[in-house]
């Protein structure tokens, strides 16, 4: 029998490597996949939830990390579109030097 | 289906998934980074098949595994320059441990929380998700379908040389 505390536990350790991937990484697509990490570990953690807890509509838990994964795939291809055309602009996607918006 | 299997199915998966997303971290190359985030992907996949949640398990390999990271290889390639270093910023010694607290704390937390457990065993999800999504959910999936419509038109206008960009190689 799998606890939920064990499906928790890969859920945290998971997110806070893609937190560290997200936060320290130089190149852009680095980044996002940093972020794609925390997304997929936030939805271990909703399928966890939709086996092993108590609900009386179970199946929302899936139906949830569904809508998350079609929001990451939207988020994934405007951003590699944004490093693509950042890219085009300044010949680096390295993100210690977009200061555009700096003052 | 066979309990102790399933459990020693997900230590192995969940140990594969989080070495793999270690070594997105580690290794220098990029495109090496892009293959082993691609295993973690898979890995994922397969908790969800032993947390019993097929029809999500098949998505994740196909959009995650699939899509997801083509784009990303993609545009690695696409910016020759600094497409290959995958170098961690100066200041990445707070980071790392900014992240270890993170994860102690969830830990720490989803261990000593008194969840309410049950055990939902679903057989062939495809349909009750296909129903959730027509019935309850329906407002959600149509503001899902707008999104991506957004995201693509979006995508396509960001990429499209226009007249005032600078052409490639030139400086801005």
């Amino acid at each position: 029998m799998i606890e939920i505390e064990h499906v928790l536990v890969v859920g945290g350790i998971l997110f806070s490597i893609g937190l560290y991937v997200a936060l320290s990484r130089r190149n852009a697509v680095g980044v996002l996949m940093g972020v794609e990490l925390m997304l997929n570990s936030v939805n271990v953690n909703l399928i966890g939830f939709a086996r092993l807890a108590e609900s009386p509509t179970p199946i929302t838990g899936q139906v949830f990390s569904v809508f998350v994964i079609t929001v990451a795939a939207a988020e994934a291809a405007v951003a590699l579109a944004l490093a693509v055309s950042v890219y085009r602009y300044r010949q680096s996607i390295d993100v210690d030097k977009l200061d555009l918006l700096k003052w | 289906m066979d309990d102790t299997a399933v459990v020693i199915a997900f230590w192995v998966l969940a140990i594969l998934t989080i070495v793999s997303a270690l070594m997105v971290a580690l290794v220098r190359d990029l495109i090496h980074a892009v293959l082993f985030l691609i295993l973690s992907f898979v890995g994922v996949a397969g908790l969800y098949i032993t947390l019993s949640a097929d029809f999500v398990a098949v998505v994740q390999v196909l959009i995650y595994a699939g899509a997801i990271s083509v784009l990303m290889l993609f545009s690695i390639l696409l910016t020759p320059r600094s497409a290959r270093d995958n170098a961690p910023v100066n200041y990445s010694a707070p980071i790392a441990s900014l992240a270890i607290l993170l994860s102690v704390v969830l830990i720490y937390a989803s261990v000593e929380t008194n969840w309410a457990k049950a055990s939902n065993d679903f057989g062939s999800t495809a349909r009750e998700i296909g129903n959730a999504l027509l019935d309850p959910y329906v407002l959600p999936f149509e503001v899902a379908s707008v999104l991506l419509v957004v995201a693509m038109v979006g995508a396509i206008i960001l990429v499209r040389p226009s007249e005032e960009a600078p052409a490639e190689g030139e400086q801005a």
